[in-house]
């Protein structure tokens, strides 16, 4: 099980303060956040891609990304989301390929639509067609790190003929993709074909919903043939603050969360915690909480959580990725790992899958060897 | 027997509410005129108070998902055979609490089905907001909305015209339901049970 932060770079002013921080101070919090998060132990960093305010972190996810590895060692970058309907396939192919080279492997992406309006005709590209973009462009993206030379028409960009995307994927291996959406059934259907990860930002929505979504993949998954339905391979959001104390943490909270870009103003702290993930409270009620999401969403491979958002400043972020990484993330690796079949696969990372191919071509070079001697 | 479900959306806001008396006058009508033309019919009506959710209606318009208070409400008007619907005129218009539940419900979810319209007003000179507001309105969403709709100033509750107005009630409650017992609606499609295969998907792109 791997357990990560997300964030969406907003700049925020903090409620408590009103104090706003500048874009380049939020960029190098962000930064200094995916440092933190390896620091504590976490196993993922991952960055959204918006490309309109107050999100300034996440316009340019593989410079941001570029960064943050050469600052690291260990922990996996990733993207919430990388949008896969506004952005060329070209452009992720090569980014992403670089990217891999880059950090040694230590990368895998999670596909999106986006959600603001604009963003499409910005880019020259269409809302109702979203769908149809997320399809097309991800086939081509699935080709690109698969196919030297790659012929291919859609109707979303201009035609290639005898394109290769370069660098090629470190060691021939294209980085796992997820697919990331909250409400299209389309989407858990295209993860469920390829056999990606599909993951479920429930940070927003309710568990019922989440379970129809998780559901329909993994009964897709089996159908194409990839394994079993529990076999999955499934990711989380969700969103924490947390004090030891399960007051002081409500207390702290809520300012930020009555004036939050994205739910403020609008359901009490209470009916948000009640009705979504989000959990305010001591490092125990998060445990139990981010179990309960297994009863929901059965064994899975990826938690992630928002952190660092709604002006929350760098310095309470980093005391919460403290209490994440000391309190809260060993105790849940030991009990997710406990309550985990053994035929339930983890998250695959660039190293697993190497060595997985190098078996494989280990177990066909002993067999030539047997049918020659 | 046959079971027919009724939803009836009410949008008034004081208690006790004009609107709720239309509704209740409307439903009793229609109902009576549905049993009438098949006494084995089994009606189940359901009653959606608007103003009972008014806050849940707020926070889904900025969160874009339904506390379960608001959820059974919103399942019981898209699940249902028919719906009766009645707001007070506020500015020319329908309130704007009852926009709000127009606005979250899921989408499709009126279409082909049948709808009675009421609404209530200060005086006899807002009866026509019930046909340039709340029938385009329907006509939007692809309901089938019953031609004949009843508007009721707060005279019609009292002295020489009451009468009328109950007769009004009856028209519209006998004409609705005979609009409803046409053929009943097709139920749509579960986008989770009925998923379009990836193929089909993909065929609709390039290559």
């Amino acid at each position: 099980m791997q357990f990560g932060i997300f964030t969406v770079g907003d700049v925020t002013t903090d409620p408590t303060t009103g104090r706003t921080p500048s874009e380049h101070e939020r960029i190098r919090a962000t930064v200094a956040i995916a440092k933190k998060a390896e620091e504590v132990g976490l196993d993922v960093f991952a960055t959204g891609q918006h490309h309109n305010p107050p999100f300034v972190a996440p316009a340019n996810p593989p410079v941001l990304l570029a960064s943050i590895a050469a600052q690291t060692e260990r922990i996996l970058l990733s993207t919430s989301t990388t949008l896969i309907t506004t952005t060329d396939p070209v452009r992720i192919a090569e980014d992403y390929a670089m990217l891999q080279h880059l950090s040694n492997g230590r990368v895998d992406l999670m596909m999106g639509r986006g959600n603001t309006g604009p963003v499409y005709p910005w880019f020259g590209k269409d809302i109702r067609e979203g769908i149809s973009l997320a399809v097309e462009n991800y086939a081509l993206l699935h080709r690109l790190w698969r196919e030297e030379v790659v012929d291919w028409q859609g109707n979303h960009r201009t035609p290639l003929q005898g394109f290769t995307s370069t660098p090629r994927p470190l060691d021939g291996i294209p980085p796992f993709v997820w697919h990331g959406s909250i409400r299209s059934p389309e989407i858990a259907e295209q993860a469920a074909y390829y056999g990606d990860g599909f993951f479920s930002n429930h940070i927003f929505w309710p568990a019922s919903h989440t379970r129809q979504m998780v559901q329909l993949y993994r009964r897709r998954f089996e159908h194409y043939g990839h394994g079993s339905a529990d076999q999955a391979i499934v990711g989380l959001g969700g969103q924490v603050f947390i004090r030891r104390n399960s007051q002081d943490a409500v207390r702290e909270f809520r300012p930020y969360f009555d004036n939050a870009p994205v739910y403020g103003h609008g359901p009490s702290l209470e009916e948000f915690t009640r009705q979504t993930p989000l959990t305010v409270g001591s490092p125990q009620e998060v445990i139990e909480r981010t179990l309960s999401f297994r009863e929901y969403a059965g064994d899975y491979q990826r938690q992630l959580w928002l952190m660092d958002h709604a002006g929350l400043p760098l310095g309470t972020v980093l005391e919460q990725l403290d209490l994440l990484g000391e309190e809260v993330v060993p105790v849940l690796r030991k009990e997710f790992a406990a309550l985990k079949p053994a035929h339930v696969p983890d998250a695959p990372t660039h190293a697993g899958l190497l060595a997985a191919r190098e078996q494989t071509a280990g177990t066909t070079d002993t067999r030539t060897l047997e049918e020659a001697s | 027997m046959t079971t027919l479900h009724l939803a009836v959306v009410t949008a008034g806001v004081s208690q006790p509410s004009s609107t709720r008396m239309l509704s209740d006058r409307l439903t009793a009508a229609t109902v009576s005129a549905l049993r009438a033309a098949d006494p084995s019919l089994e009606v189940v009506t359901e009653v959606v108070e608007v103003r009972d959710v008014a806050h849940d209606l707020a926070d889904n318009a900025l969160t874009g998902f339904a506390s379960p208070e608001l959820q059974v409400r919103l399942d019981a008007v898209s699940e249902a055979d028919a719906v009766i619907a009645v707001t007070p005129i506020y500015a020319a218009s329908y309130s704007g609490l009852f926009k709000l539940l127009v606005d979250v419900l899921p989408k499709e979810s009126l279409r082909d089905v049948p709808v009675l319209l009421g609404a209530t007003g200060g005086t006899a000179r807002h009866s026509l907001a019930v046909d340039h507001a709340l029938r385009p309105l329907f006509a939007h969403l692809g309901a089938l909305v019953a031609p004949t709709a009843v508007f009721a100033a707060t005279e019609d509750w009292g002295g020489d015209s009451a009468g009328l107005l109950g007769e009004r009630i009856e028209r519209a409650g006998s004409s609705f339901a005979r609009l409803v017992s046409g053929s009943p609606r097709e139920r749509a499609a579960d986008p989770f049970a009925d998923v379009v295969p990836f193929d089909q998907l993909l065929a609709r792109s390039g290559r």
